[in-house]
């Protein structure tokens, strides 16, 4: 055990796998992050008939015969895609891996849905006739079911498990990742987020429900977090996974390190089922700050949660307010603006598509971006053009869900001593 | 249907369930997991493929008749022998 060194306790990013409506490898996302690309379609869904989303074109079947896409599930092609290509991009030798000693965490914001909908469809064709149920709804529907059919594809047999956290569960894999690595559980994570939701028409269902679903004649400016003019959200699928190891693991191997995770925090707001509490997200802020010996003014890129929804937004850009007033440097940019709202993967994806400013020294924009609200107190948001912020060092990435979870994650640049 | 085309739709649902398989050289004496990668899941969407199809209920005693083409065939002619094509 070498928990009593130091350096044991460094986690480290060193390989990438995703993909997002704007690209399905990092320098291919980066690129279009700097574009300005917008990622947002329209698309049919079950019963609904159109609607805007942002989907995913990753060629499914580069780590996977038909057979297993026929058998799994999107999220599980999603997730096998992005650890296969973080596993490649990482450089491991994966033939010589203990593989016994690698543990797969996986955020979902749910699970199953898809599946369940398409076999009540399919017996709904059969007058409901139960004995047409597929005999795969319950692999296909288990909760841990994308990382499982990662440990399937990479013969994975240490631990793997998804982890329920709503929106903000892209941070929380990569938090329990790193858990696992400092507790000496593994030696290298499989970790981030997956999200297969547009296949579902109960989410854009619900979201019209709860008048937070965004419409716009353009699709690509239907996603305008802090515009005066957002009307909601636009789902999307994806995933991304890391390869997180310890640091001194990944320099004896010569990795590549994209950066370190120096802060995480999660916790709850214990107040709504679905309208945030500023006040817990600026608690989870700060103690993810503290953690990392970190102070606001610290921080180069803040990438926000903002989901383009009247509550979401306002209550976001208070509290950024609150932790990032004393610092006008800081750049707040935000993902969804792109590609809409990736639920599981969205927190590990607006992440990623940071990390690259490390190198390039660019914030990303927030699109559509045309007139900010009123009542959104930032005067640090990067809008509708990348800014050129000369060095990052310090990414904060927040991340917030129904049920009033909150997470929030604080990578840092790499620097060799 | 006939004999023919029982093993025509048999063929086509090895298709769907094993989209990987060349399965033109199919010989219908050799057991069918001899010959394909077919595990007791892929089985059970043959049985669920003729349950949506044509209604025919098997029962899981009789799943052993289900071995080969040529059992499968000479097993599910008297139960399609009223269903078309």
């Amino acid at each position: 055990m070498h928990s009593a060194d130091k350096d044991y306790q460094r986690i480290v990013i060193t390989g990438v796998g995703l993909t997002s409506p704007i690209g399905d490898s990092l320098p291919e996302y980066r690129a279009a992050l700097l574009a300005g690309k917008s990622g947002v379609s329209n698309f049919e869904t079950r019963y609904i008939g159109k609607v805007l989303a942002g989907i995913c074109h990753f060629d499914s079947l580069k780590h996977q015969k038909r057979k297993d896409i026929r058998r799994g599930t999107r999220s599980g092609s999603i997730a096998v895609y992005c650890a296969n290509e973080a596993v490649i991009d990482s450089g491991i030798d994966w033939l010589a891996r203990n593989k016994s000693r690698v543990g797969v965490y996986l955020g979902i914001t749910e699970h199953g849905n898809v599946e369940t909908e398409n076999e009540i469809y399919e017996i709904s064709k059969f007058g409901h006739d139960t004995s047409v149920w597929s005999h795969h709804h319950n692999p296909r529907t288990v909760a841990n079911n994308p990382a499982g059919e990662v440990t399937l594809s990479l013969n994975v047999t240490g631990p793997h498990l998804t982890i329920g956290a709503a929106c903000a569960a892209g941070n929380a894999g990569f938090i329990q990742g790193l858990q696992m690595l400092r507790l000496g559980e593994v030696d290298l994570a499989l970790a981030g987020g997956v999200s297969e939701s547009i296949h579902t028409f109960g989410i854009f269902a619900s979201f019209k429900s709860q008048n937070a679903l965004a419409t716009h004649d353009d699709p690509q400016k239907a996603c305008r977090p802090f515009d005066v003019d957002r009307n909601g959200i636009v789902v999307a699928e994806g995933g991304a996974v890391c390869t997180l190891e310890r640091l001194p693991d990944a320099l004896a191997r010569g990795a590549k390190i994209y950066g370190e995770i120096v802060g995480y925090a999660m916790n709850s707001d214990a107040t709504d089922f679905v309208l945030p509490d500023r006040n817990r997200q600026v608690e989870c802020m700060h103690l993810a700050l503290q953690r990392a010996g970190l102070k606001p003014c610290d921080i180069d890129i803040v990438s926000s949660h903002a989901t383009a929804t009247e509550q979401g937004d306002i209550e976001e850009s208070l509290a950024l307010h609150e932790v990032f007033k004393d610092c006008p440097n800081v750049a707040i940019n935000n993902t969804k603006s792109f590609i809409g709202h990736a639920m599981g993967a969205a927190g590990a994806l607006e992440l990623l598509g940071n990390i690259p400013a490390f190198d390039d020294g660019l914030a990303h924009a927030t699109i559509n971006l045309d007139k900010l609200d009123s009542r959104v107190p930032l005067t640090q948001i990067v809008a509708n053009q990348p800014k050129q912020m000369g060095a990052v060092s310090c990414i904060l990435n927040n991340s917030f869900g129904m049920l009033g979870i909150n997470s929030v994650l604080i990578v840092k640049k790499y620097q060799p001593t | 249907m006939t004999a023919d085309q029982i093993r025509q739709v048999v063929l086509g649902i090895l298709a769907r369930i094993a989209p990987d398989e060349d399965l033109s050289g199919l010989k219908d004496e050799v057991p069918f997991r001899e010959q394909m990668e077919l595990d007791s899941m892929d089985f059970l969407d043959i049985v669920m493929e003729l349950r949506k199809m044509y209604r025919v209920q098997i029962p899981e005693e009789d799943y052993g008749n289900l071995v080969t083409m040529a059992s499968t065939v000479t097993y599910l002619t008297p139960l399609l022998k009223d269903c078309s094509a």
